[in-house]
């Protein structure tokens, strides 16, 4: 029997080996990821009994634990409204998000980078500090962007071109954060529900997330970046240019914006068309193309991809399997295109940076209570979305179309700005999204600059881009462009 | 010369009076009273930071039980092993405190249930149980006589529960009798009884178990008529599995046979078969049963939103999940963490209430004791020339490690999660007493090992 007995032994040490191995996957190889699990409160009300890390500005705190003499010890405060996207909000009621939710694990001292920290704490019996996180926002530019919206609704994302960093995000209406921190469940909960129950979505980044914008005519900048790259096509290639385009296969027209003829010839340059926005041109351009080639160049661009800069964006898409009605409809960023702000300022930024992508980045240095560096990433290249040929001839069409076409609100004086407008509908009777992207100055970009604005800017179908998202764009770029 | 002799014989028989095990014993208890008074200390300390004398409620009970068993040891079974009682103690110790613990988060949280007291009293009952098998049982060869009263007894515990009236359902498992006020898990009994009445039968029947039918496939099948009692016990697993709707507690017995069998014959056919036999059942089960389908998609996608949602789908089992994650490798300390978040962290969740508070180290520490205990039940098996004690013995200790490996496995999604409750650890006075009896009939048989073994593995 003892030749049996020796098996059983092997069976039963295979058991307990199976539980250490299960224990140790979950306590230390995924503890961050379930950590990070929003449905995990425990590093909530962790992060009550040590002093949560700062998130700073240019060295000042947006967001700051301060001392409080209740059985919470600290109250999480915010400094503005201007940052309520990008921080989002910590509250031992509601949870958190924004970077509150995506860096908690630094922010609590709970980060695998920290494990010397914790041993140290254990050992000494003081409690770890969390890691303070410098942000790549530029006050400046983010104040500009945040008082150049107004009372608007929407959103503006600016980046720098040549590194991916987020010099400014705004999103329209923002929020008191402070109300949901306050350390009262009540009113806690209270503030919340009015919250979400308002119609213009406050507790939404709108520069990432949300139900996402129709792109309207900035979606051109992707129809022209794919005709060019196909090597078929130049600015001065021409298309058919008459007043109404009828969509193959159905009775629908397609009309430029105005209703007028584009140029006023038979024929019109892809150039021309871009500079006065046409969409009978775009229309019959993309039907040319065909879907998947747009699609790939969006692609290429970062549609159909969420984002992380930290912050996790939602992925703009381009539709698939459609007709060639609705191939020319989304060529001019009808149809069931649906971006982001973040997106099409990554377009611009690609298109700025001679075609080379950067990834889009919040995150300047995390920095450890002793002050040292935890995680400060560097600039890293997102993809190659068009060559640097292209870029130079999207360029020069943007150029032209602030210059001389109707994206002409967007000029600085002095300063060669790149730029493109779009006003795209929703629906019947619904008010139009008006956009503004571009980048300056145009010979050696500093900023690519997206602006989207909500609700026709309050003027139904009587806003346009180029009157107010233009002006916006143009103030934040001058922001960067100050010194 | 033979004075010499004589002398060295006198050493021995000395030797053989001063109960070694009983001395190291006796070393290592203090050390576990000593570990189990230092958690209780730093719960309070950490919870209300304030060290009161509630907290030899918890302490002393368990401490002057496991003196007592000691102190029977000695005079009754001074040969049995040395390791296994504080290794015992140890457990229901930090059992003892993280429960505490759990009812000091509770009483703060405004809430009234607790179960601290409830377990020290169950312990010192267990602990007397032990010690009544020590004193009262001469020798574990005597309970050969009862082997169909076992059987008889072990089936009527078994199926207990699925009796109307004093059968009850509680989180959906059907493991439950509810007499007066009092409610008793008898399948925990029933591991004992039915482990004597397989040591017992098989015994008797391991030469035509063993003996060789037809070949086929170049394997060596057993004779058909053999088959009958592995057809008979995977009946009442599956009755077990039906009526009470229990993977675990179905796994638990049939595995238990399966490896009594496999010890008793030597024939690995019995296990290829029967394991065969059992996860085809699971599988159907699995698919026909609402309860037991609930819990394998619980198992195998449990951060999936509508199960993480659903009445009785995975919220308990991802909390837990949560909980351990917290904990990382040095835990949160005892009273340092929230492990009161996940549902019935005292009793089925315990581990992970654990696993969170004293992190994978502590989690490694448990398992290694487990594991102590078992391996000295198996050397117990292997020290024993008959048939009956060897059986009983690794059956015994098969019983602990497999049920052990059952709950933290369940909880830690290595199989899907079953109603058994962590042995020694968890709340629960069923759990402990059939457990502490274990370990009684254990130390028992220890007793009378052949080899008279002893600590240091030295044979005289």
């Amino acid at each position: 029997m003892n030749r049996e007995l020796k098996r059983v032994v092997f069976v039963i040490i295979t058991m307990f080996v199976a539980l250490l191995i299960s224990t140790s996957t979950i306590q230390v190889l995924t503890a961050d990821s379930l950590a990070q699990d929003p449905r995990n409160v425990r590093s909530v009300y962790d992060s009550y009994k040590t002093q949560r890390g700062s998130i700073l500005v240019d060295g000042n705190p947006i967001a700051t634990s301060e001392k409080s003499d209740d059985s919470f010890h600290y109250l999480r405060a915010y400094s503005s409204q201007m940052y309520s996207a990008i921080t989002g909000f910590f509250s031992f009621y509601q949870g958190a998000t924004g970077l509150e939710s995506k860096m908690n694990s630094y922010l609590t001292g709970k980060n695998s980078t920290q494990f010397f920290e914790q041993v140290n704490a254990l050992l000494s019996g003081n409690p770890v500090t969390g890691a303070s996180i410098e942000l790549t926002i530029d006050p400046v530019v983010q104040k500009a962007a945040w008082d150049a919206m107004g009372n608007l609704r929407g959103a503006v994302v600016a980046i720098d071109p040549k590194t991916g960093n987020i010099l400014a995000m705004v999103s329209k209406p923002g929020f008191d954060a402070n109300k949901l921190a306050v350390h009262n469940g009540i009113i806690s909960s209270a503030n919340y529900a009015q919250l979400l129950a308002d119609k213009s979505s406050p507790l939404v980044n709108k520069a990432i997330s949300g139900s996402l914008y129709a792109p309207g005519s900035v979606f051109k900048l992707v129809v022209a970046s794919a005709a060019f790259e196909s090597g078929q096509y130049t600015p001065e290639s021409t298309l058919p240019n008459p007043l109404k385009f009828k969509l193959p296969g159905t009775n629908t027209y397609v009309q430029n914006s105005g209703e007028g003829k584009c140029g006023g010839k038979a024929t019109v340059s892809i150039a021309d068309a871009l500079r006065f926005s046409c969409n009978v041109p775009f229309a019959q351009l993309g039907i040319k193309l065909g879907q998947d080639a747009i699609r790939a160049q969006a692609e290429k661009y970062g549609f159909g991809q969420a984002i992380e800069i930290p912050l996790r964006s939602t992925a703009s898409t381009y539709p698939t399997g459609m007709d060639e009605a609705q191939t020319g409809l989304s060529s001019f960023g009808q149809f069931d295109d649906r971006v982001t702000p973040l997106q099409i300022a990554m377009i611009s930024a690609a298109i700025a940076n001679n075609g080379t992508l950067m990834k889009p980045n919040l995150i300047e240095n995390v920095v450890s209570a002793n002050l040292s560096s935890l995680y400060a990433p560097s600039p890293s290249i997102f993809g190659k979305p068009i060559s640097e040929a292209t870029a130079r001839l999207v360029r020069d069409m943007m150029i032209n179309a602030v210059a001389h076409g109707v994206s002409s609100n967007g000029q600085i004086p002095g300063i060669s700005v790149a730029g493109k407008t779009g006003t795209a509908q929703n629906g019947k009777g619904e008010p139009y999204t008006l956009w503004f992207t571009g980048f300056a100055p145009a010979n050696d970009p500093k900023v690519a600059v997206a602006v989207v604005i909500e609700d026709g800017g309050g003027m139904g179908q009587a806003g346009r881009g180029n009157t107010l998202a233009a002006p916006i764009a143009r103030k934040v770029m001058q922001a960067v462009l100050r010194k | 010369m033979t004075t010499t002799n004589t002398v060295a014989i006198d050493i021995q028989k000395l030797a053989r009076v001063v109960p070694r095990n009983r001395n190291i014993e006796i070393m290592l208890l203090i050390f576990a009273f000593g570990i189990n008074a230092f958690e209780l200390c730093q719960i309070q300390l950490s919870t209300i930071q304030i060290l009161t004398w509630d907290l030899m409620t918890y302490w002393t009970p368990i401490t002057v039980a496991a003196l007592l068993l000691h102190f029977i040891l000695r005079f009754k079974a001074s040969d049995a092993d040395a390791l296994i009682l504080p290794a015992a103690v140890l457990l229901n110790g930090l059992g003892i405190a993280e429960i505490y613990r759990l009812d000091l988060a509770t009483l703060a949280a405004g809430g009234s249930e607790v179960f601290g007291l409830k377990q020290v009293i169950w312990t010192v009952v267990a602990i007397a149980a032990a010690s009544a098998v020590v004193l009262f049982v001469p020798s574990h060869l005597f309970l050969r006589r009862y082997v169909y009263i076992s059987m008889f007894i072990g089936l009527v515990l078994l199926v207990s529960p699925m009796l109307p009236f004093i059968g009850k359902t509680i989180n959906g498992a059907h493991l439950w009798l509810a007499i007066g006020g009092l409610t008793f898990q008898p399948g925990e009994l029933a591991k004992i009884a039915l482990t004597v009445f397989f040591a017992g039968y098989l015994v008797t029947r391991r030469d035509s178990l063993a003996a060789v039918g037809r070949r086929f496939l170049g394997v060596q099948l057993p004779r058909a008529r053999e088959l009958g009692p592995i057809l008979a016990i995977w009946a009442v697993s599956l009755l077990v599995l039906v009526g009470e709707k229990d993977l675990g507690t179905s796994l638990l017995y049939f595995g238990l046979f399966l490896v009594m069998i496999y010890v008793a014959t030597g024939r690995a056919i019995y296990v290829v078969v029967g394991l065969g036999m059992f996860i085809t059942s699971a599988l159907v089960a699995s698919r026909v049963m609402d309860y037991v389908s609930g819990r394998f998609d619980a198992w195998l996608n449990p951060f999936d939103a509508a199960r993480y949602d659903a009445i009785g789908g995975s919220y308990q089992l991802v909390q837990g999940l949560f909980g351990m994650a917290h904990g990382s490798v040095l835990g949160t300390g005892l009273g340092g963490g929230v492990p009161q978040l996940v549902p019935l962290a005292e009793s089925d969740f315990i581990i992970s209430s654990l696993g969170e508070e004293l992190g994978l180290a502590g989690i490694f520490a448990i398992l290694a004791i487990y594991l102590l205990i078992v391996s000295r039940g198996v050397r117990i098996a292997f020290n024993h020339s008959d048939d009956f004690s060897k059986l009983l013995a690794v059956g015994l200790s098969f019983v602990i490690a497999l049920q052990t490996f059952i709950v933290i496995g369940g909880v830690t999604r290595v199989v899907p999660l079953t109603g058994l409750t962590t042995p020694l650890l968890a709340a629960g006075g069923s759990s402990l007493l059939a457990n502490w009896i274990i370990i009684g009939l254990l130390l028992r048989i220890s007793n009378t090992s052949d080899s008279r073994d002893r600590i240091s593995g030295g044979v005289q």
